[in-house]
């Protein structure tokens, strides 16, 4: 091995076969969708939905199959080709990429504990059919944010009739509505068994669509990403098969809390991915105000002294500088996974600065555009109301900060709250 | 393919100069800076590393390895982790003897390259920068003027490194005529060639450097790096910008760990100061502004090894290395207090050393 920051030829194409369909499919919605909250952005699942499937069928058959030990072992590069898929899906528009028809983070928690069986009758769904399916993952609560400890959803096993009763409420669920309602899809939702175990009867359960006592009752209307669907989601006596929780049923402590730790594991592979997110608006953002200034006769010209730059072409060196030192920390912690190596650390960093950037960047490209940045005739305002979103989820920066001090200092949760 | 795993043999030589600047280069750091004064004992055992042998080709001597920015990077990271100072003095022959050996003729380099076989640092140095407050390394004011088959140098340099015990020095100088910049192999037995005094610098102040006046210095036009062809200067740019990307993040990480390993021992109000999150959060964001950097850095690298153009990202990694080492150097004193504006602790030298970098072209090369 050796310091290598090439993209595969074969990565590459795919690059441009999704940038065409952001072009064709996103960006002439973009607007459109943001003006009209709620609405759904068809002509994007529709193109989308049967590549996806194919690809779901693939993964779906390597998860399931037993691996050949003859087959020549390639170095794995499934989190590059998926880092550069969200960049180039959020370049073309944040909210619409957010409403890509698959298992999203539900398959993950799906895929990384669950059994054969369960992967089998859960992510079949995702794999085939002529109709879109979503899945979405169900954390937070009014009163459990950043702390998922606080967790009050609760999940009682019935004896009598071998199933989880779910009661409890659930916001800021991302496509929640369309794996709910619109389609056959499946929300994972993280509730209790014993609310006195605290993180260790944290549990993950598989709701499908179409289960008595689970509603969608709310539809946010938000600051940006207004193409996403993000709901809120009441669990009344829900009651679904004893088979449906993901991994064991027991309160587990300490070094054997898989529950709690399967949970945060999958943020060492979504945070990098929604770093990627954020990168993508950020680019679109920076593109769009290169352009506009070419036009008007402005270059930027590295290797030229500071004294002599202006100051917007400091000001946009800055930003490029800014989006490649987010871009680099995300590739590193995207190579990580590939190599199956622990990357909590260079997860949290890239989605951090990822965060901060996207927020910087787009806040800026509206500056420097002036009136017409402002304006809502162009992206650039819209841009900056998605860019926000990725300081968000996934852990705000704040969070994302406490995880890369912690780690930096060697320091557990309890010596560094 | 996407990786960020070093090499066998940049593992290894990383190990080993990570070794030489905790065990050699800290010790005497302190000091050094103190007294104004390279201890020459330390400086010897970093030329005998054999960071520049090992690139001189082997039908000259040397080891034939390839030149690599990357691997100049990580050697250059290293080496300011222990001290920038003694880093800068360690690197300073590759100044003289990275351009020869990239864009030298072959007669030049079969009469030069050796000098960097030699059991003691070769006496070389490199002038580049220029004293004011407005420098432009595409505008230079020193010129070359070509008369016939000699050569006559004008102008004034700054911050040449080593300048009084050097015997070479690399100008830098625009051709009257073309407006072009060549460099040119001079001895410093010219006429015309005066070394100034000593300059006086906020920080790296163990490395001696000086201005150096060139007044109608006339060499012979063979002298000229390259012959006919000439270098190629953008791209040696570059290869210099690199170099002090890395120097920087070498300082920013020393100051970085210190900071860190103080504030998980000095305790304040019952606790370490570590354990609250307005100094936690600032030695986080230091962590995360230097490893942005050295990414940076190694991306330009790479391009560079692959003879892509690489002024962009070259130039996006210094201007952002200048601003990770100053914002990481000053996080380090603040997070030591009041020890951090004392002289006992290295944390203000870190800064000082730090904010130069903007400031510092032609001072190192990859």
């Amino acid at each position: 091995m050796t310091i290598d920051f090439e993209i595969p030829e074969f990565i590459q194409q795919q690059q441009a076969m999704v940038e065409y369909i952001a072009q064709a499919t996103m960006r002439p919605y973009s607007r459109e969708l943001d003006e009209n909250e709620h609405a759904r952005p068809t002509a994007f699942i529709d193109q989308i939905w049967p590549i996806l499937k194919e690809q779901q069928k693939a993964t779906l058959r390597k998860l399931t199959e037993t691996p050949d030990p003859n087959k020549p072992k390639r170095p794995s590069t499934t989190y590059l080709r998926l880092m550069l898929l969200v960049e180039m899906l959020s370049w073309g528009d944040a909210g619409i990429y957010l409403c890509l028809p698959s298992a999203a983070l539900g398959g993950s928690a799906i895929e990384a504990v669950g059994t054969p069986e369960q992967k089998i009758r859960f992510l079949t769904r995702f794999a085939e059919g002529d109709k879109p399916v979503w899945g979405a993952m169900a954390m937070t609560e009014p009163g459990a944010g950043s702390d998922t400890s606080a967790i009050q959803t609760s999940a009682r096993y019935d004896e009598a009739t071998d199933e989880w009763v779910l009661n409890g409420e659930k916001i800021f669920c991302t496509s929640g509505g369309l794996a709910l309602e619109e389609s056959d899809g499946l929300v994972i939702v993280w509730a209790t068994v014993d609310r006195s175990a605290g993180r260790g009867g944290m549990k993950p359960f598989v709701v499908e669509a179409g289960t008595p006592g689970v509603k969608v009752v709310k539809a946010e209307i938000k600051h940006g990403i207004r193409a996403s669907d993000t709901v809120a989601i009441s669990f009344q006596d829900a009651r679904i098969p004893a088979d449906n929780i993901l991994g064991s049923s027991e309160v587990q402590t300490g070094a054997g809390n898989k529950g709690f730790k399967g949970a945060m594991a999958t943020f060492d592979a979504s945070r990098p991915l929604v770093a990627a997110g954020a990168l993508g608006v950020g680019r679109a953002a920076l593109e769009f105000l290169k352009e506009k200034l070419t036009e008007s006769g402005i270059e930027i010209p590295y290797g030229t002294p500071y004294h002599k730059l202006t100051a917007i072409q400091r000001d946009v060196m800055e930003m490029e500088a800014d989006l490649k030192a987010a871009y680099l920390l995300t590739l590193r912690a995207i190579a990580m996974l590939d190599e199956k190596l622990n990357n909590s650390l260079e997860a949290s960093m890239a989605k951090v600065k990822a965060g901060k950037v996207v927020t910087r960047v787009t806040q800026k490209a509206v500056e420097l555009l002036g009136p017409m940045g402002y304006s809502r005739e162009w992206l650039a305002e819209k841009w900056m109301r998605d860019g926000k979103i990725n300081s968000l989820y996934e852990g705000t920066d704040q969070i994302n900060t406490l995880v890369v001090a912690r780690r930096i200092l060697e320091y557990s949760r309890n010596e560094l709250s | 393919m996407v990786s960020f795993t070093l090499t066998e043999d940049q593992q290894a030589l990383t190990e080993t100069l990570r070794r030489y600047a905790v065990n050699d280069v800290r010790p005497v750091a302190h000091d050094a800076d103190e007294d104004s004064k390279l201890p020459q004992a330390v400086v010897q055992k970093g030329w005998e590393l054999g960071l520049i042998p090992a690139v001189i080709p082997e039908e000259l001597g040397g080891f034939g390895d390839p030149l690599s920015a990357v691997t100049g990077a990580l050697a250059a990271e290293e080496l300011a982790y222990g001290d920038l100072s003694l880093a800068l003095a360690v690197l300073s022959p590759a100044l003289f003897a990275y351009p020869l050996l990239l864009y030298g003729t072959a007669e030049q380099r079969e009469n030069l390259l050796p000098l960097f076989l030699e059991e003691t640092p070769a006496p070389v140095t490199a002038a580049l920068l220029e004293p004011g407050i407005f420098f432009d390394a595409h505008e230079l004011q020193t010129t070359a003027t070509h008369e016939g088959d000699k050569v006559r140098l004008n102008g004034t340099k700054a911050y040449v490194p080593l300048a009084a015990e050097s015997h070479w020095m690399l100008v830098y100088a625009r051709s009257s005529e073309t407006g072009v910049v060549e460099a040119y192999l001079v001895e410093d037995s010219v006429a015309g060639v005066q070394v100034e005094s000593r300059e006086k610098l906020m920080g790296i102040r163990a490395l001696p450097t000086y201005r150096i006046n060139f007044n109608d210095a006339t060499v012979d036009a063979a002298c000229k790096l390259g012959g006919v062809v000439g270098m190629d200067y953008p791209a040696l740019l570059n290869r210099q910008r690199v170099a002090l990307a890395a120097l920087a993040v070498g300082v920013a990480r020393a100051s970085f760990e210190y900071a860190r390993d103080y504030a998980k021992q000095r305790v304040q109000f019952g606790k370490p100061i570590a354990q609250n999150q307005a100094i936690a959060f600032m030695l986080a964001e230091s962590a995360i502004e230097i490893d942005a950097a050295r990414l940076m850095t190694w991306e330009a690298a790479w391009k560079l090894d692959r003879g892509e153009e690489a002024t962009r990202e070259a130039v996006l990694a210094k201007q952002y290395a200048d601003k990770a080492v100053l914002f990481v150097t000053d996080n380090g004193v603040q997070t030591l207090g009041g020890y951090g504006f004392i002289r006992e602790y290295p944390a203000e030298r870190w800064l000082r050393n730090g904010r130069g970098f903007p400031a510092f072209a032609g001072l190192a090369m990859v």
